[in-house]
């Protein structure tokens, strides 16, 4: 078994069509239902969405000195929105479970897999 | 290189040289290679203890004479210089029995539940090879090297990279394939629609390659090669045949396709006597298998079309309403700009210039230099002479070839 990340990536000032409310509380159905499917067959390890890159903080070291600033790390269009840590026996069972994610959620998933500490 | 060591063992009936090696190598390599990653779960474990098999071979062979099962020989050679190298390298017997543990469990998860014929170790390869994980260069570098038994240089070249782009192309490849465990296996049923699409789609590409610009070694045969594997590896799927008989079909004509200074020679003109009829024999064969087997895809009818090509003694007598009837069907499969031109043409030989004319300028394809040589050929026909004349224009300054560029600028008839 490996472990992969399943990614969500969000685009800055990118227009998606507006939800509805009865549409998000369907979509939200059946993210539940697939989530719930993951955890009974063992895949799921732990998922997430995260708040927007505004609130995110950078630590670092400079200078040898401790240095906390306003984030994101990576000045960039595209963050990362969410993410489920799944395993799964090789890439294509890992596929067919980004392809549910994916066709729920509407959005594009890449599929990343973890180094695999003992080897 | 052999005689010095050996001079009375070399049988004269059977010389055993570098070129007899080379040729089992090439036939060879792919399924040896194939068993191995099997076994060891690992592409460049396999490739090293093959190599190394075929070097001893180079050394034996000479001497002791071809063994009756050449291939046979190199596997399980392999299998053994594999098995002592990882005996050597291991770090204590530990490791190892945990290597013998895990092995199962790396290797093919369907393996213990197959049922019926046991599956040849290639049609694995070929399609973690021509995963979609991959970008299509690599899926054509390792099918190529690891299929194919072509030497990184020998890939390179035929794809006029250099060969250290090309290695570094492979090894890229191969990494993905270990850390992201691209698997090694056949994909069930519910999945090869979608799997089988880039692995013929490769096959094709290597072929066309080989037409564009002729290349060394030959990836038309290549192809075909690699086809013919595919087809008796997939004796069920319709494609497979379909890919193998269009690859015939058009192979056929290999001997009329091109002037000696490189220009193409359209169909129309091609000298009909020299197109292979063994090869259009197998084809059609195939093509009419196909067709009572009645799943038609898009390599099926272009095999189909290329097989009413073939069976018309002239251009004239080709069945012209039949083309059309298997580009309707083409088109309305592969919905392309490309299919719509060669359907408009074919259109043009049943109702003449006009209407082809009128389907071509319909056609959003201003970039592809073809489009604007059928333009040419159709206004000429129709007596539009000065626009026939800047059409040819445009195709030549498109060209790919100056052969082609000069043929076009003669407003296509330098041979007519």
């Amino acid at each position: 078994m490996a472990h992969y990340l399943l990614s969500v990536h969000s685009v800055d000032g990118e227009l998606r069509e507006p939800m509805t409310d009865d549409a998000m509380k369907e979509s939200f159905r059946q993210i539940g239902i697939l989530e719930a499917e993951m955890k009974s067959s063992g895949s799921w390890v732990f998922s997430g969405r995260l708040h927007g890159p505004d609130t995110a903080t950078v630590v670092r070291i400079s200078n040898g000195e401790l240095l906390t600033t306003d984030g994101p790390f990576a000045e960039s269009k595209e963050h990362l929105g969410g993410f489920y840590i799944i395993e799964a026996q090789d890439l294509d069972a890992a596929l067919a479970l980004a392809s549910k994610v994916t066709k729920v959620i509407k959005r594009p998933i890449e599929v990343w897999p973890f180094v695999d500490v003992r080897s | 290189m052999f005689g010095a060591d050996s001079p009375r063992k070399g049988s004269a009936a059977f010389p055993i040289d570098e070129a007899v090696v080379s040729r089992i190598f090439r036939e060879e390599y792919g399924r040896s290679v194939a068993a191995l990653i099997r076994a060891f779960g690992d592409i460049d474990v396999a490739e090293d203890a093959v190599q190394e098999a075929f070097a001893v071979a180079l050394r034996k062979w000479p001497g002791a004479g071809l063994p009756p099962n050449p291939g046979g020989w190199i596997t399980t050679t392999a299998r053994n210089v594999a098995t002592d190298r990882q005996r050597r390298e291991s770090r204590g017997r530990e490791l190892l029995r945990e290597v013998a543990v895990l092995l199962p469990r790396n290797g093919d998860p369907g393996t213990s539940k197959e049922v019926g014929p046991v599956q040849d170790d290639r049609l694995r390869l070929i399609f973690t090879c021509c995963h979609p994980a991959l970008s299509t260069e690599a899926q054509v570098a390792l099918t190529l090297r690891l299929l194919g038994g072509l030497s990184t240089k020998e890939v390179a070249r035929s794809f006029l990279v250099t060969e250290a782009t090309l290695a570094q192309r492979l090894v890229r490849a191969k990494r993905k394939i270990k850390a992201a465990r691209i698997p090694y296996r056949v994909p069930e049923v519910h999945e090869l629609p979608g799997r089988l699409r880039p692995v013929l789609a490769v096959i094709y590409l290597l072929f066309n390659a080989g037409l564009t610009g002729p290349t060394e070694p030959d990836l038309c045969l290549e192809a075909i090669r690699l086809a013919r594997i595919l087809a008796m590896l997939m004796p069920d799927e319709p494609e497979v045949a379909g890919l193998l008989a269009l690859l015939l079909l058009t192979e056929s004509r290999r001997a009329s396709r091109l002037r000696a200074d490189g220009s193409l020679v359209v169909l129309g003109e091609q000298d009909r006597g020299r197109w292979d009829q063994a090869l259009i024999g197998e084809g059609q064969a195939i093509v009419r298998r196909c067709l009572r087997r009645n799943q038609p895809g898009p390599y099926q009818l272009q095999a189909a079309i290329n097989a009413v090509h073939a069976d018309a003694a002239t251009f004239e007598q080709t069945d012209w309403s039949q083309i059309v009837a298997l580009y309707d069907q083409l088109i309305a499969v592969t919905p392309t700009p490309v299919v719509a031109l060669n359907r408009a043409i074919a259109i043009g030989e049943v109702q003449g210039p006009a209407a082809a004319l009128a389907l071509v300028d319909e056609l959003d394809l201003d970039n592809y230099y073809p489009l604007h040589a059928t333009r040419a050929d159709l206004l000429r026909r129709l007596g539009r002479n000065s626009e026939a004349a800047t059409a040819y224009q445009r195709a030549a300054a498109m060209a790919p070839t100056d052969a082609e560029r000069d043929f076009l600028r003669l407003g296509g008839r330098a041979s007519r």
